[in-house]
């Protein structure tokens, strides 16, 4: 399998700082707001250098999201920031009007995403957001793996005219994808080749997925692992051809199993390529206050789980 | 640019358009439609410094208008087409299968004249503050002009909009509040008293001007008034416009009843016999 090295532990809020700090130079008519939690997004290096074009909404996130949308049919590329919890289910419904359905060129860009808030617990761990953002209509869903994939796709949503759900995390994880990546909206990324089973992931549990292929390789089983950070659209040519090849299939994400990736897969299959499909993901419970390690630990969603999850899809090949 | 007179006319046959789209479409809110539309008339065919021929979607160089009540669409759609930004023909699709003209307005099918879908309440007044950042960011001199209903400021967004537009001085802002008393249940102040509008306003740092809804002299006066304070006073303007829900038909005038209903054909005569054809109809 190919080996991908850790360069240090980095928090993906922060790649989505330096992504939009960078394009914020680049591009005049780059704008962002935030909710009172500009330190947390690590948007203060833009609102620094850029006074003119940063909007603190203070704690209202409804008006926020409609602001963000008068910019952004001005001609405004609109980033608008605040917690994951807050900057969906709280303002879906201005979403839906504001930003999805009036097609304005907003970016809900989304912190503190999933089970790895910690220690706040189930009040700010929003697990079901994806769900919430991939069924409206012209949304764009993506969620990076690290770092640096975080920064790339930041930079690369600027390019894209039109609503996008740009999801991160909290902790400091690996650092593993290149540094100044080119990044494809849309389009999968096989990190690894293998035979016997595919590891979707998204996110935080890509680099888990590598892990679980590694345990795996160790006992003989051959695992694909993909890359999907971008849930909507759906790189479903590329999961076809891999689920072709291997005959089963896991998808590991942090988000509910309902609404989340591995759903958007399970959905394809069936409809094109059915083949044993396991899901690691959280079954329809809230999280509580924890370490964020501790706490996916716990709620299963770690390269264990996945080696288990592996296991059994491939035990039920026919 | 129309004279008083004009408007009058306009006015007159924008609320005969209401009647007969609400009618054939069977469907629509004749009520808020008819209380709003004299000092929208006046909005769109004297004050506007826009047109037909100038509008785009990103309103640069122009005045822009946000319809912040969704619901009151046969009153924008009807004026819209009176003033050349679609065929007036068009009137008669009005919630029909595939219209550019939705029940409440839409982007999707780029209908001239709407820059944002609306209908959801109490999001558009927020819309409208962004577009107002946006020209003050662009240099660009012209003015945001928005409409919210007294009902619809029961939605919390409502304030949040207005503490965020007082805080950062848009004052090239003019809010317009169709103050008709009456909502889906009953009376405003009996279903969820809004409490002393005009202070509350003040109180959340706005200039607020008073105006008689249904009297030309008074809506030119409150709109030239608007612009002069707001930029005087560095903030942004509301406007109440005194008015009566269902004006100019008598039996739709001061009740809720007409809010969101359309009028049986015998009704919809008996209305368009107290509303003079002036400029033809669809």
């Amino acid at each position: 399998m190919t080996t991908y090295t850790n360069s240090g532990n980095k928090d993906t809020r922060s790649g989505f700082g330096a992504g939009l700090y960078e394009i914020g130079q680049k591009n005049n008519d780059v704008v962002a707001l935030c909710a009172d939690l500009t330190g947390s997004l690590k948007m203060d290096a833009f609102a620094k250098a850029f006074p003119d074009r940063f909007f603190e909404s203070g704690i209202a996130e409804a008006n926020m999201i409609g602001v963000s949308a008068g910019l952004a049919l001005s001609g405004k590329c609109v980033f608008a920031g605040s917690f994951a919890a807050f900057v969906t289910g709280r303002v879906y419904d201005q979403i839906r009007q504001a930003v999805a359905y009036s097609n304005t060129n907003v970016k809900i860009c989304a912190s503190h995403a999933g089970i790895t808030l910690g220690e706040d617990g189930a009040t700010h761990q929003i697990l079901e957001d994806i769900g919430l953002m991939k069924m409206l209509p012209n949304m764009i869903v993506i969620n990076p793996c690290d770092y640096n994939q975080t920064k790339a796709a930041t930079i690369a949503v600027a390019s894209h005219n039109g609503p996008v759900y740009l999801r991160f995390g909290r902790p400091g994880v690996p650092n593993f994808t290149p540094e100044n990546q080119k990044f494809e909206i849309g389009k999968a990324l096989k990190l690894s080749e293998g035979k016997d089973v595919t590891l979707f992931a998204t996110g935080h549990l890509v680099w888990e997925a590598l892990q679980a292929c590694k345990l795996l390789e160790e006992e003989g089983v051959s695992a694909e692992v993909m890359d999907i950070h971008t849930i909507k659209p759906l790189d479903t040519e590329s999961i076809i051809a891999s689920v072709t090849k291997t005959g089963a299939a896991v998808c590991a994400e942090e988000h509910f199993i309902a609404g989340g990736l591995g759903e958007s897969i399970a959905g394809e299959l069936a409809a094109r390529k059915p083949v044993p499909m396991e899901f690691v993901a959280v079954n329809d419970r809230f999280g509580q206050s924890g370490a964020p390690a501790e706490l996916m630990k716990s709620y299963g969603l770690d390269a264990d789980h996945i080696v288990q999850a592996a296991k059994k899809a491939i035990s039920r090949k026919q | 640019m129309q004279d008083i007179q004009q408007l009058k006319d306009t006015a007159v046959q924008v609320r005969r358009d209401i009647i007969r789209m609400v009618t054939l479409a069977q469907s629509g809110h004749p009520g808020g439609s008819l209380s709003s539309t004299d000092f929208m008339t006046a909005l769109f065919f004297k004050e506007l410094n826009s047109s037909a021929q100038r509008w785009t979607k990103e309103g640069k160089g122009n005045d822009m208008f946000f319809l912040s009540a969704g619901h009151i669409s046969p009153m924008f759609y009807s004026i819209l087409a009176r003033a050349g930004y679609f065929p007036v023909k068009e009137l008669a699709t009005f919630r029909k299968l595939g219209s550019r003209l939705q029940g409440h307005p839409s982007v999707e099918m780029h209908l001239p004249g709407v820059h944002c879908a609306s209908g959801s309440l109490g999001q558009g007044l927020s819309v409208a503050i962004g577009a107002a950042l946006a020209k003050r960011a662009n240099q660009d001199p012209n003015y945001v002009y928005v409409l919210v209903g007294d009902g619809e400021s029961e939605e919390g967004q409502i304030w949040e909009a207005a503490m965020f537009a007082a805080h950062n001085k848009v004052d090239n802002l003019i809010a317009i509040t169709d103050w008709n008393r009456q909502q889906i249940d009953g009376n405003v102040d009996e279903v969820a008293g809004l409490g002393d509008l005009e202070q509350k306003w003040r109180a959340f740092g706005w200039s607020v001007i008073v105006a008689d809804g249904h009297d030309f002299d008074s809506i030119l006066d409150a709109y030239s008034r608007a612009k002069k304070e707001s930029k005087e006073k560095n903030r942004p303007v509301m406007i109440l416009m005194k008015t009566c829900m269902g004006k100019g038909v008598d039996f739709m005038e001061g009740t809720c009843e007409w809010h969101g209903k359309a009028p049986k054909p015998e009704q919809a005569d008996k209305a368009l016999a107290q509303l003079k054809e002036t400029l033809g109809d669809f």
